[in-house]
Formats: structure tokens, sequence, C-alpha cells
């Protein structure tokens, strides 16, 4: 029994080791290669290590594209649709779970309504609200649609409906009004909420392709997303340099992911037990 | 409080939703001049082989990628809840790819997939199996596209899953092991059953992320490559005929498609969840 017991973890071991191995290699590829000359990249076969770690490989990035720029639109657009994002869910969120007002089931189902829709199903119009707008190829047009979410709102509350109705009753007997009650009693306790929709909003805001590729259309307005895209799409093949880009790119959230780990599993396990 | 969110969602999501219905039934060609055309645009919908490709493209990609992933990450996340040493050490890396912008994943796969030059064709040499144009083959692209975007989300439902065994209580385990339940009885009786609610999540949202793929596909396959009709989704092509051919009438007529198969797909997962979901 006791061996079985043994066999057994092993080929736990081998199968979670293998999976480790298999998300690994293509990271472990695309940093080695960053630092390779186009020579090394390209022999056969290919050589694992590059001879002299080619640095200067990063710096061509800022040389072909407004890579700095890029980074600055990214961080801007996806810090605006987080904050925002949470700010404006939070509120509206708060007011379906504690407030009675009327209409308020009518507006929540259409909430809902827009929960069921694919997101490319928007697209085609906010495209052309944005031009209207005069807005096309400007920082705003990355993040203004972006925040408002049916989604946060629908997630925000039912952490606020989790709340017991004698915190607000005590508030109120203190003479709060409803954003006092907001702003000092309910956001404290649904700090996990606001967080989960953070880092949910984040991991999109970042990585997103579709929208940015969209509106703006010169390099120096683009976010990193669209920047690796425009950068394939002008049939670069400095293997090394292209490589070099996307290490830039991914590594902010991968370094928040290191930090927050905790925060990052958690809002995503959460999605799954609130959604 | 609520105004500003309703009146974003309306704006920017409400209208939206009218608006290409509406257009669907319009020419609108490029600087949006728009004529009225009825149901023509779906007529030629119907009749465009492109279109029904990218349908079937996008039921491969669906029929590819869900159950293997499913299986994956759940595989994964009862292995990792067996009570063995290292467990967060194991689902932050598996939790990687998830934060990796979907781009830049493209071009390194895109690099190991390299027809001349790729890590993967160097493997497959060394057992002497000749080289592969992954990527421009139009029977191979697919495929390779469908490991890519398995390779990216199992991590991600993994750690959905592993939230759905975790709060499984341990007195069901007790219960089994007390009646002699090996560790493989267990998973099957206890935490498959148990864990379905989850496993219903990951389903529903996992269709329907697949039935939009479009990141991938968009950087990774040549505009002009054989491999563009066979590996194109609908999402990919309604890009296309909005953004590249100025279709937008047609594009619209396209996403109301769309639309109407994922409802449809919806209604039917939640119809079928009542035999084969328990909730506790």
């Amino acid at each position: 029994m006791k061996r079985k017991q043994k066999i057994f973890n092993i080929v736990i071991y081998v199968v979670l080791i293998g999976g480790i191995l298999v998300t690994v290699l293509p990271f472990v590829w695309m940093i080695l290669t960053s630092f390779k000359t186009q020579n090394e990249a390209t022999v056969i076969p290919p050589a694992i290590f590059p001879k002299i770690w080619q640095i200067s490989n990063y710096g061509k990035v800022f040389e072909m594209l407004p890579f700095g720029k890029m980074y600055f639109n990214t961080i801007i657009s996806a810090g605006v649709t987080v904050s925002g994002q949470v700010l404006l869910c939070s509120l509206a969120a708060y007011a379906f779970a504690r407030i009675h007002f009327p209409g308020k089931n009518i507006i929540f189902t259409c909430l809902l309504a827009v929960l069921m829709v694919p997101s490319s199903f928007f697209i085609l119009p906010q495209y052309q609200l944005i031009q209207k707008m005069g807005l096309l190829d400007t920082i705003p047009a990355l993040f203004i649609p972006n925040l408002f979410s049916a989604f946060g709102t629908f997630l925000l509350r039912q952490f606020f409906m989790a709340l017991p109705g004698e915190l607000e009753d005590a508030a109120r007997l203190d003479g709060c009004n409803h954003f006092q009650i907001y702003s000092r009693i309910m956001m404290p306790l649904v700090r996990s909420g606001l967080v989960a929709l953070g880092i949910l909003t984040l991991r999109f805001a970042w990585n997103d392709l579709m929208w940015p590729l969209i509106v703006n259309t010169s390099p120096k307005k683009m976010t990193l997303s669209a920047g690796l895209a425009f950068m394939q799409g002008q049939h670069i093949t400095n293997y090394p340099v292209m490589m070099a880009g996307a290490v830039m790119a991914v590594l902010p959230l991968l370094i928040l992911f290191t930090i927050f780990q905790k925060q990052f599993i958690e809002g995503v396990a959460m999605s799954g037990i609130k959604g | 409080m609520i105004a500003p969110v309703t009146i974003g969602l309306g704006i920017f999501y409400f209208y939206p939703v009218l608006k290409v219905i509406l257009d669907s039934f319009y020419h609108v060609g490029a600087f949006n001049k728009r004529s009225w055309c009825g149901l023509e645009n779906y007529q030629k919908m119907l009749k465009d082989p492109v279109m029904w490709q990218s349908l079937g493209n996008t039921c491969k990609y669906v029929l590819l990628i869900v159950p293997a992933m499913i299986l994956i990450a759940l595989v994964l996340a009862s292995l990792l809840n067996s009570g063995i040493k290292g467990k967060s050490f194991f689902r932050v890396i598996y939790f990687i790819p998830a934060v990796t912008m979907g781009a830049a994943v493209a071009m390194v796969w895109s690099w190991m997939y390299n027809g001349n030059y790729g890590i993967i064709n160097a493997i497959l040499n060394l057992f002497g199996i000749p080289s592969q144009q992954f990527l421009s083959n139009p029977d191979l692209a697919l495929p390779a596209i469908s490991v890519v975007s398995i390779w990216s989300t199992a991590g991600y439902n993994m750690i959905i899953l592993l939230a759905g065994i975790q709060g499984i209580s341990r007195t069901y385990y007790e219960a089994a092991a007390i009646d002699g339940a090996s560790r493989f009885r267990q998973f099957f009786h206890v935490t498959l059953p148990l864990v379905t609610p989850s496993l219903f999540f990951v389903l529903i949202t996992s269709l329907i992320s697949t039935f939009q793929m479009f990141d991938t596909i968009y950087m990774m396959i040549s505009k002009s490559g054989l491999a563009m009709e066979a590996t194109q989704s609908m999402v990919v092509y309604f890009y296309r005929n909005a953004f590249e051919y100025s279709k937008k009438g047609y594009a619209s007529a396209l996403a109301v498609f769309l639309f109407v198969i994922i409802m449809i797909m919806t209604v039917i997962q939640m119809k079928g969840q009542s035999k084969w979901v328990n909730y506790e």
C-alpha cells in the first residue's frame, strides 16, 4: 500500500513538472532568442545560448518603433481603465445592491442583457462613435468605452449584497447619507471585490489587441500590444529584436504578477465562484 | 450613483447593439455612405463560401480547444489538490501564460513554429521527422493555432477549477475513505460530481471566448498566405470586412449571425446544465 502511494506520488510530480516545462519553455526561448545575433538565431541546428549576450537588441526595438511612447500609452490607458472602471462600477453596484429606487429592476435586467452579448458585437459602432467624437488616433480612444462595464457592476453587486443590513442602519442613525455609507463604510468592506475587478480589468486592458488596433493607427498612439502586431506586420525578420520587443511588452504585468500573485489568483478564482 | 455607468453603457453598449442590427440592413460603404438594402447582406452571407468556411473553422477551434483545455485544466487542478508539496509554486507558474499579452504569445509561438529556423522543427528533426511549414500549410495551421490557445488558457481555467475543488467539503472525502474508496474512485465519485458548477462556468466562458478567437489567428497567419482562409475564424472575417475591406453593413450582418449562434449555444448549455451540474 505504501509503495503504491509512493509510485502514485512520483507519477503526479512527473506530470506536474512536465506541465511546468511546457509552460515555461516558450518564455525561455523568447528570452534566449532576444539576446542572440540574427546569425545565431537562424543557424541550423539552433544554438541554445548566445555566445555574447546582445543587450543592444533591446535598444534596437526603440529605434524601430516609438516603444517608449507605446509604454506610456499602455500604462495610461490601462491605469485609467482600471481606476475608472472600479470607481464607476462600485458606485452603480452599491446602488443596485443597497438602494431601492424606481426602475431599478428594469435597468438591472438591461445590464444583464449587455453581459450576454459578445464583445465583438459592439466594436464597430463603438469605433464609429469614437470617430464621430473626433477621437480616433488619440489616447482617450483607447480607454473610453472600457470605463463602463456591465460585468464589473454585476461582480461588485454580488459583494455589496453579501454585507449585512445592520451596517447601514447603524450608519444612518449616525447621520450618514448614501454617499457616505458607500465611501466610508461599504468600500473598505468590499476591498477584495475591488481588487479582483481591478486585476481582471488590468489583465484585459494591458493585453487587449483588437480595439487598440482599430482606433489608433499611427505608431506613436499605439499600445504595446498593437505595436507588436505592427512590428509583425512590417515583415521584419530580425527575430532577436522582435523577441526583445515581446519580452519588454510582457514584463511589466509579469512583474506585477510576481509581486501580487496571491491577489491575481484569488481574483480569478473569485470570478468563477461569484460569476 | 448609477448614472455614469448607465449612461456609459447606454452609449457604448446599448446603442451599438441597435446600431449593428440596423446597419445589417444597409450597404455601408466608404465614408459611411449608407443605403437601405433590406435582407441583401444576409442573403449574400448565406451564399458566401468564405463565411461558411470561417464558421467551420470556428467550430473546429471549439472542438479542438475546449475539450482538451478543460481536460488538461481539470487533471492539473486535481493533481495539485492531492496534497503534494509546492502547490503554490506550481499554481503560480501555470498561471503565467494568463498574464501574458496575446500578441506576444503569438509572436513567440510563430517564431517557435518557424518553418526554417523554428525550435519545434529542430526538435522534430532530431527524431528524423522533416521540417513542417506549420503556419503556411493549410492542414497544419489550424491545429498549430489551437495548441497555442490551449497553452495560454489552461492555467487560467485550472485556477477556477482548483478553487471549485477546494470548496468541496472534506467530510465527503472522509466518508469515501471510510468506505474504502481509492483515490481514483474518490475523484470520479466525489470530486467530479461536486466540481460540476465550476466546470460549467469554465465550459460556458471558454466556449464563448473560443468562438470569438482573434489575437492568435490575426497575429500568426499572414494575410496573403495560403493558410489564411483555412484558419480564419468568424471574428477575424468580421474584422476584415469591417476594417480592411470597408464593408460595414456586411460586417454587421456577420456580427448579428455570430451573436445568434453564441446565444443559441449558451441557451442549450443552460438548458442542459440540470442534467449534469450538481449544486449542493
